[in-house]
């Protein structure tokens, strides 16, 4: 039996609320199929599986908010049979039965399938759950009292009448009670508003830790444009302009190829530790109409042809704003480019993105006075900055790092197809 | 003044027939007779046979002469027997009563009532004791009213009379006898609102008809306990006036239909399904029902009695509703 969790999406996500399954039971899934739909605080994920098996039962029902690591699903393993599962849940039921002996006439007439469902979903009428809501309590703390053990809005207003006279005695500047680890606490669908705050908070929290634990080094570098430039007018001439390459793809591909040489700006540091990326996947902050912002991975970017690049940089964009990224793109990202250009800004110095170790970051793209040769020109140049961690590489790396990106970046016919 | 049920229909019959030449009685023994009811006694002579009328034993031909009638200019007031009877009429009513304001586009108009006796409780065994009101609640075109009052007995048919198009007024056999007193409320029966006839905060039950002086009853009895139960009379069962009780069932978050039809396809049900759009996030408990069993209503009287709602039903249905701690400490 493989237990299907919900996946941490994020740095700082510690929860998130499931909006729709996208199996049913009996489903066969393969690796890399999305199975459900999982609201963070940034937004509606896809979420993928990464296990080969069939559906056997879908434990979380939509709109509930559980914490990360909690069991959505489980699976029957490639051979495994049912009568397997069964008796597996007949042990777990025994379990839970010596925990909380719940059995009524119903449940026993019916078999070992009802006190599943009693394990997994409570008896809480409608107008508790929005009394519960409302006065921001968690109903896996009240007890129930209605029919069949429901918890009513009685059982929900003695209990915060409890929690009042608990928190009344209780020192002051304390949190809000964090909800037991594995018992849901039902959430409606956030709205846009809610999200904004809530995206809010996780991206300063996320900054905030970035700030806190990693020690930042900063190098700026110009990088002349133009040849890339030239190179590019010439290759979107006569294009229609929905094949047309912008020229943060160049860029974006002249990073990933730089990357290949120094391995220590690509990766996660992770429990005191650096851990090399195992591709190149470039996370591309995208900012939201509504605020904020978010940074999916395009995967092994350095592997992509030009055009196939420009194509997946597009659908990720729409897909961001659409709100309908994969979980794959929220976690797998091993470095951040963040192209502020188009804002007319020159310099960015960036805040990496924990746990990466790394941040590429472009300005505006403007004419500047150029020396080349010993005569000066008038010739684009972007100003590439990079933001690094010094635990895992110093400001000479990082300084090599520039200067091949911008060496790639003279070679444009060299970066535009897909090198093994 | 304390009078009976059938004296305040008896004389809103009277108002109606003395005030405006037009309306007119027709039905099986509502002349010499005086009404299978003893509604009409004395009419006969008072108001002779043209606006008295006694007719064959064919529901299909008098309710559609009455529809003709209508049609015609009159207002004609047509009396069947019981509930069970009119199915034989059921094509006058359904397809040609209800269908004529839209079929013409507006330009015709059935001003007809129909009253009929509805329900059981007099030992007169299957074919007389039937409520089959949600067959004609489930039908546009057509008003279906359920006088459960002393004061709608006196006031519902003057606003049936009133209206353009068809009412059927249902009269519950065992309330004929209910007495009661006569303010002047019933000059101000509509035929569009429900009424809160007791005000609660535990429970709202809901009730027409034959039902509702047992909701109230139950009401009574569970008071005794200290759970304060809440009693809508829908009074109107097309259109049903939702407003009414899905406030009262956002109050007290908790609902009991009693419904003397059976459960499957009752209107009973219709009223569920309705509190569960409207006000499902109100709701403390699952929507209960208490009505007829699914048999032909028995003669026996203790099986017939066995057969229908009671108050001792009702009562236990919002007890299994409150559940064991939140019942018992009550």
């Amino acid at each position: 039996m493989i237990e299907f969790k919900l996946p941490s999406l994020g740095a700082e996500m510690d929860e998130g609320t499931l909006l729709e399954w996208k199996v049913k039971p009996g489903d066969a899934v393969h690796k890399g199929d999305v199975v459900a739909v999982v609201d963070t605080s940034k937004s509606a994920i896809d979420v993928e599986i990464w296990q080969e098996g069939t559906v056997y039962d879908l434990v979380l029902e939509p709109h509930r908010k559980v914490p990360v690591g909690t069991v959505m699903a489980r699976l029957l393993e490639p051979g495994e049979t049912p009568e397997h599962a069964e008796a597996e849940k007949r042990r777990l039921l025994a379990k839970v039965g010596e925990r909380e002996s719940i059995t009524t006439p119903t449940q026993a007439v019916t078999g070992a399938a009802a006190p599943a469902i009693a394990a997994s979903r409570r008896r809480v009428s409608p107008a508790a759950r929005v009394r519960a809501q409302d006065l921001g309590l968690d109903l896996a703390d009240v007890a129930g009292t209605g029919p069949d053990a429901a918890v009513t809005i009685d059982d929900v207003e003695r209990s915060a009448a409890a929690r009042a006279r608990g928190a009344a005695s209780a020192p002051p500047g304390g949190g809000p009670a964090t909800p037991p680890a594995g018992r849901p606490s039902p959430v409606p669908r956030p709205s846009p508003a809610d999200r904004a705050v809530a995206m809010r908070s996780a991206i300063g929290a996320a900054m905030a830790r970035s700030k806190r634990e990693i020690p930042h080094y900063y190098l700026a570098a110009d990088i002349p444009l133009a040849r890339a430039t030239r190179w590019l007018a010439a290759r979107n001439e006569g294009r229609p302009v929905n094949e047309r390459v912008l020229m943060a793809v160049p860029l974006l591909k002249a990073v990933a190829l730089a990357l290949r040489k120094f391995p220590e700006l690509n990766g996660h540091h992770l429990d005191g530790a650096f851990a090399p990326g195992s591709g190149i996947h470039v996370g591309v902050a995208i900012s939201l109409r509504q605020g904020g912002l978010i940074a999916p991975a395009i995967h092994d970017a350095d592997a992509l042809a030009t055009d196939e690049l420009m194509r997946r940089l597009v659908d990720l964009v729409a897909r961001a704003r659409a709100l309908t990224l994969r979980s794959s793109e929220m976690t797998d990202a091993t470095i951040t480019v963040t192209n502020l250009g188009e804002q007319g800004v020159e310099l960015v110095q960036g805040i990496i993105y924990p746990p990466q170790v790394a941040l590429v970051g472009f300005g505006r793209v403007t004419e500047r006075p150029w020396i080349d040769d010993g005569h000066v020109t008038a010739a684009p140049v972007v100003t590439a900055s990079l933001a690094a961690d010094h635990r895992v590489s110093d400001g000479h790396r990082g300084a090599l790092f520039l200067n091949e990106l911008g060496r790639l970046l003279q070679e444009p016919e060299q970066i535009d197809g897909s090198p093994a | 003044m304390r009078i009976s049920y059938r004296e305040a229909m008896r004389m809103a019959l009277h108002d109606a027939l003395a005030s405006d030449p037009r309306v007119f009685l027709m039905g099986e023994d509502v002349g010499k007779y005086g009404g299978s009811y003893a509604v009409s006694k004395g009419f006969l002579d008072e108001f002779g046979p043209e606006r008295i009328r006694d007719t064959p034993l064919s529901e299909l031909a008098f309710v559609g002469a009455g529809i003709g009638a209508a049609l015609g200019g009159m207002r004609p007031i047509v009396e069947v027997m019981t509930v069970n009877f009119s199915l034989l009429a059921l094509d006058a009513i359904v397809n040609s009563a209800a269908l004529y304001r839209h079929m013409s586009a507006g330009q015709f108009h059935v001003p007809l009532v129909i009253r009929m006796a509805t329900g059981a409780g007099r030992q007169l065994a299957a074919q007389h004791s039937h409520s089959l009101e949600n067959w004609y609640a489930h039908v546009p075109g057509l008003t279906v009213v359920a006088p459960a009052t002393i004061d709608d007995a006196r006031g519902m048919l003057a606003a049936a009379l009133a209206e353009p198009d068809p009412v059927i007024v249902f009269e519950h056999v065992m309330l004929y006898n209910v007495e009661g007193e006569l303010g002047d409320a019933w000059r101000e029966a509509d035929l569009r609102s429900a009424r809160v006839m007791k005000s609660g905060r535990d429970v709202t039950l809901i009730a027409w008809g034959g039902t509702v002086g047992k909701a109230i009853e139950a009401a009574e009895a569970l008071a005794a306990d200290g759970i304060d139960a809440e009693v809508v009379d829908l009074r109107v069962l097309r259109p049903l006036d939702d407003a009414t009780y899905v406030a009262s069932v956002r109050r007290t978050h908790r609902a009991v239909v009693v419904d003397e039809g059976w459960r499957s396809g009752s209107l009973a049900a219709e009223v569920m399904a309705r509190i569960m759009e409207q006000a499902f996030y109100d709701l403390d408990a699952p929507v209960a029902r208490v009505c007829s069993e699914e048999v032909p209503i028995p003669y026996a009287k203790h099986l017939e009695d066995a057969a229908l709602p009671q108050p001792a039903k009702i009562v236990a249905a919002v007890r299994r509703m409150l559940g064991g701690a939140a019942g018992a400490s009550r």
